[in-house]
């Protein structure tokens, strides 16, 4: 076998796919920012923490909505797996050593993921989107049942998780250890997701995303392909509240419920999905005007929201970040024209 | 005589009352250029959908070389060589030229699975989806996405695909359907310049481009065959005339 004569790697569309993974320098902002809140902010610890969490969180979301366009409602049934994963096995002295707990969060998640996923996945549109909900409603409803195990409506809380590497406490008060516990763990899933979507599997995704039934007619195994997507989506939803269990050494009913898979909806959908920073500039956005709405208004601060929401909604389809990328294209425009 | 590259037998498939597919007989030959004609409702996108396995036939076996695949499922069938392109473009359409192609080679050559190496590192999916839009006359395109394309490139895109995975038989859905008459002739030199090898069959109302192409012709009416003969023989059968070309011969 000799290769072809003529080799295409010259030409700008394939150098432009060949490259597209490659790290931009502006990749590194986010991460610089985040430890430089660190150092900046140690008061606001707390709040940052809970920041980086609802970012991966949203993340796990971006990879099934945005990149394989599965629309689900129901997110929270793996976040709060993974909370209750990490809950139970401590608070009954089974196990709390932080980093294999997140792993075993991570698995459980995934298991219900895949386990649902055969099933959901065979719909679509809105008989999943209600399935996705039903789901989630089914395990806060056997959470809140099985009270000798969880805690029922309570919630388990004062959970002995062990210090990290067995050298650094979680303390609540000063969550330094959480805040860079949580970062490095937000790292490790976004340089797992980033290398995924941009792999032959995640332009599959894309692809099914755009065209279900053009991917059926290239012989793609779809479902199969979508079940996977939701099972790794699953596993980091897990990830992100199995820590946020560990970082709170606390988990409740509010793990599981809609009120948290409809927020990262609507974070991912302000930031801009199908992104991946999408979820970073979604939460922060969201978070600081969860901020100061309810501090301006604090009785009907949602009503900000709604209002923005249906703003971008009606003017950004593509969050925060589309906008950006639309600025950046008009002003990159009149250079391109001649 | 071996068995030709894609046969029916008394091939049947009803919806309800409605019987869109009645004891279909067909065959086509390795290198052929078939075409398939028949007026509105005649069953002929029903007849592609049983050929690519999307629907499963109610009666009757679909042999491909001798082979019965009537029960092989539709991913397995495009494996096994069978491509179809679609009469309304169905594309990847925020990706560019070269990703919509990539998808479909990468798909044949097992590449598609693949989680933790970048899509681009794959040069050799990367080449030979170049090397596809070559042969379309396609490459200055190639890194421009699909909403931005003219239809008629776009229809060539649908091509692209469907050559992507090398297919052995290539159903064409209507490949000019929608395609400005200025801009047809691309279309038709593509489907000119397709490898000789591939069995084609060509479904379509367009008679020009029925004549231009086909060596043989099928007249589907009302799910069952009409007519099969040459492109002579069928234009000139007074019952074809009748039935089809006189109602709808000029569209």
């Amino acid at each position: 076998m000799t290769p072809p004569a003529v080799a295409w790697i010259d030409h700008p569309a394939a150098v432009a796919l060949a490259g597209r993974h490659r790290v931009r320098a502006w990749e590194a902002i986010p991460w610089l920012l985040a430890l430089a809140f660190y150092f900046a902010f140690p008061k606001y610890l707390g709040f940052g923490t809970e920041l980086l969490i609802t970012i991966l969180f949203a993340l796990s979301l971006d990879l099934v909505l945005g990149y394989a366009g599965i629309v689900t409602l129901g997110q929270a049934a793996f976040f709060g797996a993974g909370a209750y994963t990490v809950g139970m096995l401590a608070k009954r002295g089974i196990w709390n050593e932080p980093i294999t707990g997140l792993i075993l969060a991570a698995a459980v998640a995934a298991a219900i993921g895949l386990g649902s996923g055969l099933v959901l996945l065979r719909t679509g549109g809105l008989t999943l989107l209600m399935l996705t909900l039903c789901t989630m409603a089914l395990l806060e409803e056997a959470a809140n049942l099985a009270h000798d195990y969880t805690g029922g409506f309570d919630g388990l809380d004062s959970l002995p998780i062990a210090p990290l590497l067995g050298r650094f406490e979680f303390n609540p008060l000063y969550p330094t250890t959480q805040y860079l516990y949580v970062l490095a763990v937000l790292f490790v899933c976004f340089v797992f997701v980033r290398t995924l979507v941009y792999s032959p599997f995640g332009q599959s995704l894309t692809g099914i995303r755009e065209n279900t039934l053009r991917m059926h007619a290239v012989g793609a195994p779809v479902r199969r392909r979508l079940v996977l997507a939701y099972a790794l989506s699953a596993a980091i939803a897990g990830v992100a509240g199995g820590i946020w269990a560990q970082a709170n050494a606390y988990v409740n009913l509010g793990t599981l419920g809609l009120d948290r898979a409809a927020t990262v909806l609507i974070i991912l959908v302000l930031g801009g999905y199908g992104r991946l920073y999408g979820a970073f500039v979604g939460a922060v956005a969201y978070m600081a005007l969860a901020h100061f709405l309810s501090k301006i208004y604090p009785t009907a601060w949602q009503l900000g929201l709604g209002l923005l929401l249906v703003v971008i909604a009606l003017f950004a389809r593509n969050g925060i970040l589309g906008l950006t990328e639309a600025a950046a294209r008009r002003l990159r425009a009149p250079r391109a024209i001649s | 005589m071996t068995a030709p590259l894609l046969e029916t037998r008394a091939l049947c498939r009803s919806f309800g009352a409605l019987t869109a597919a009645r004891d279909i007989d067909f065959s086509l030959e390795a290198g052929a250029r078939h075409a398939l004609i028949g007026p509105n409702g005649a069953g002929k996108t029903t007849f592609v959908n049983l050929l690519t396995g999307v629907i499963p036939p109610s009666s009757g076996a679909i042999l491909m070389k001798g082979r019965d695949i009537t029960r092989v499922d539709q991913a397995r069938r495009v494996k096994l060589g069978i491509a179809r392109t679609f009469q309304i473009n169905r594309l990847f359409r925020r990706l560019s030229v070269l990703e919509n192609v990539y998808i479909a080679v990468a798909e044949r050559v097992g590449a598609a699975p693949s989680m933790l190496r970048p899509a681009g590192a794959r040069r050799d999916v990367v080449d030979e989806a170049m090397q596809v839009l070559e042969t379309l006359k396609l490459t200055a395109d190639a890194g421009r996405r699909i909403s931005e394309l003219p239809y008629g490139r776009q229809r060539l895109v649908e091509l692209a695909i469907a050559l992507g995975l090398k297919p052995e038989i290539l159903l064409l859905d209507e490949p000019a359907a929608g395609v400005p008459s200025a801009e047809s002739h691309i279309i038709l030199d593509a489907i000119d310049g397709l490898p000789r090898d591939i069995g084609v069959l060509i479904i379509d109302h367009d008679m020009d481009l029925v004549f231009r192409f086909a060596q043989r012709i099928t007249v589907l009416v009302g799910g069952a065959v009409f007519a099969t003969g040459t492109p002579r023989e069928i234009g000139a059968d007074p019952n074809v005339r009748a039935v089809y070309l006189g109602r709808a011969g000029h569209g």
